[in-house]
């Protein structure tokens, strides 16, 4: 291999080092490490001057035990089972209202789509956190919807939404729309017409042609979409703790907690890297079903 | 076969039986888009067992002609009848007919096996003869081998026969082909042409392919329907179309010709002569309708039906004198392009029996052109 292939390889390798391996690293040593009253708030630490000695000290200081705590309290597995069981409704939430939003943009006139594109994505232009605390005011006991129902004479009195899993599901939904419209857009654009014609012409009727070629042929999209949504909704801190109250379990908050309220850095930074040995299970076969399409478009 | 009545001929030729019913009808059909029309009035009868070819330059209206049949498009006005049943408001799925795209349109998502089995799941065929059926399908266009690959996995010649094989599994009354050979390169296209005149004689199915190749429709259709901006402007065997087109449009849509502008002389007992520049004699050529001196026709004639020589064939009726301006070279025939007095340019065409070393004429020669008088045409629209 020529230097110059080496030099452009290396590139991509140096930022996954530099931003994904060396972070890593260091939450792995700080999950072994334990709780100290210091700053930073763990023991121990490594000490270039001490030497090879001082290296093998620290090194036999390390230790599982935080793992283990991780399995005896029963909080966290209760977390990481609700979070979980919460993204992956969330995902089968955001594709039952994603899925035909993609379809009506592909659908579209084609003089239409650049609109439609523009509005799935116009929410991101503001920031994510103003548009959560906006659904506080919707969802809130004397919040616009309540008032709205009220008004119209649907309820009697106000109904409970925030600080409940509906409000969590509510703003995940929302929150990740666009990741799962626009893989499932993508996949529904290239779609061949002549296929549901085709269809049409073999005695399919327009639902039997949608079943049978349409949903087939979108699976990449829908995979895609799905995991795009599902992965960052397992690790979700923000929506359930402006949403969700405390009754809504789910690990990023535990995490949060662990860090910020209890400083205890090492439990935290174990709950983390068991939440990334759990979550690289579906990233993996994300991965390897990718490469299994651009295999087949090959 | 012997109480064959003595009638009878061997010839295959509904068309020119008033007592035969067509299987398809057009009657004073419509079609507009906004206010483009694109079938304008069109009445047609194809009849079972046919191979009809719709021909025409893009734009012509045979597609959307070959749609309404497929029932993806709905006339704007008149009928049509496919075996006596109007089918106005039947969905394509419900028709007798099946369809094979342009683009195939094979399911990439299933094996060749199951987009032939594709149209028979729908229906109400038995599952267990399901199979059996696919098996046959395959066998017909010769890929039993491929049956479990993906589309993406066979060449465009076999794609372009699981296309055909979906569409015929079905056993449909129809089959509409849209430039079904038109992705192909042309010795294969070529071949395949001769494999769907098989297949259509073998299953006797009718066939209504629609193509802007006029050398496809002659080689496959029994009957050709040249269209123009939505109206037909003949219809008829390969044969007459070739030989004996109704107009300067069929003329030089199909094949080479030469199209010679004049004006009639006399017009006797279907002769005419035609003068058609000055201080030049006048052409003897059969005219189909009878013409009056000094009506504008046009004289077409193909140029391989133009003999060139050197002098003046003693006997010929029409012999012209010119000058050799170009040869064109194609292997098995050479075209010459020869200049007439008053800057006309007549193309010939001349079987190479000889090798290239021996051709008779070349650049700048005179010649004497010569034709007899059926060989021309005259045409007056």
């Amino acid at each position: 291999m020529n230097l110059r292939r080496l030099l452009l390889i290396s590139v991509p390798y140096a930022w996954l080092l530099l931003l994904f391996l060396v972070p890593f690293g260091i939450v792995l040593k700080i999950s072994l490490s334990d709780q100290a009253l210091a700053i930073p708030p763990y023991t121990p630490t490594f000490d270039l001057a001490a030497g090879w000695q001082g290296f093998v000290d620290f090194l036999s200081k390390l230790d599982f035990e935080n793992y283990s705590w991780l399995t005896q309290d029963d909080l966290y597995w209760k977390a990481y089972l609700s979070s979980l069981q919460i993204a992956a409704l969330s995902t089968v939430l955001t594709l039952l209202v994603g899925y035909p939003i993609a379809y009506g943009m592909a659908n579209a006139p084609t003089e239409w789509r650049p609109t439609l594109m523009m509005l799935v994505i116009l929410p991101f232009w503001t920031s994510f956190l103003i548009r959560v605390y906006a659904w506080i005011g919707i969802l809130g006991q004397n919040g616009y919807l309540n008032q709205l129902l009220l008004w119209t004479g649907v309820i009697d009195e106000p109904l409970v939404m925030l600080n409940t899993p509906f409000a969590v599901y509510i703003g995940i939904v929302y929150t990740y729309l666009p990741f799962m419209v626009l893989p499932i857009y993508a996949t529904l654009e290239k779609l061949d017409h002549d296929l549901l014609e085709a269809a049409e012409d073999l005695g399919c009727s327009r639902f039997q042609a949608f079943w049978l070629v349409t949903v087939p042929l979108s699976k990449p999209g829908i995979i895609a979409g799905s995991f795009l949504v599902f992965i960052p909704a397992v690790g979700e801190f923000v929506i359930p703790s402006l949403l969700g109250g405390s009754r809504t379990l789910m690990i990023g908050k535990v995490l949060w907690d662990e860090f910020f309220s209890n400083r205890d850095w090492p439990t935290a930074s174990a709950v983390a890297v068991l939440l990334l040995l759990i979550l690289i299970v579906p990233i993996v076969l994300f991965q390897r079903h990718q490469q299994k399409m651009q295999e087949l478009d090959a | 076969m012997n109480s064959t009545p003595a009638v009878a001929t061997d010839v295959f030729a509904p068309w020119e039986d008033p007592g035969a019913t067509p299987l398809i009808r057009f009657d004073h059909v419509t079609k507009r888009f906004g206010s483009f029309t694109a079938i304008d009035d069109l009445s047609l009868d194809i009849y079972e067992r046919e191979f009809f070819a719709l021909l025409g330059p893009s734009g012509c209206g045979k597609t959307t002609l070959m749609r309404m049949l497929a029932g993806f498009e709905t006339p704007t006005e008149g009928l049509i009848t496919l075996g006596g049943q109007d089918l106005a408001g039947v969905p394509p799925n419900r028709r007798p007919v099946n369809m094979m795209f342009q683009s195939y349109a094979l399911f990439p998502h299933l094996t060749v096996a199951d987009n032939i089995a594709f149209g028979l799941k729908r229906s109400d065929m038995a599952k267990s003869e399901i199979a059996g059926r696919v098996d046959e399908m395959l066998a017909l266009v010769q890929l039993s081998k491929f049956a479990s690959r993906k589309p993406h996995q066979i060449s465009g010649g076999q794609r372009q026969r699981v296309a055909l094989a979906r569409a015929l599994a079905k056993a449909p009354k129809l089959l509409l082909l849209d430039e079904p050979l038109a992705a192909l390169d042309k010795k294969l296209r070529e071949e395949t042409q001769f494999e769907l005149m098989d297949i259509q004689e073998k299953l006797g199915t009718t066939f209504v392919i629609v193509t802007h190749d006029q050398e496809e429709a002659m080689t496959v259709a029994s009957r050709v329907a040249v269209m123009d901006h939505g109206r037909l402007v003949q219809v008829a065997t390969p044969e007459v179309i070739y030989e004996q087109p109704n107009s300067r449009y069929v003329a030089d849509f199909i094949g080479d010709v030469n199209l010679i502008e004049g004006r009639v002389l006399e017009c006797t007992g279907g002769k005419c002569r035609i003068s058609w520049a000055e201080g030049v004699d006048p052409v003897t050529a059969i005219a189909s309708e009878t013409l009056n001196k000094g009506d504008s026709c046009c004289i077409a004639v193909r140029p391989e039906k133009l003999a060139i020589s050197a002098q003046r064939p003693p006997d010929a009726v029409n012999a012209l004198s010119g000058k050799v301006l170009d040869i064109g070279y194609l292997g098995n025939i050479s075209t010459y392009h020869v200049g007439m007095p008053g800057g006309r340019v007549l193309k010939v065409q001349v079987a190479n029996h000889n090798r290239l070393a021996r051709r008779p004429f070349t650049w700048d020669d005179e010649v004497w052109i010569s034709f007899t008088e059926t060989a021309a045409v005259v045409l007056t629209s």
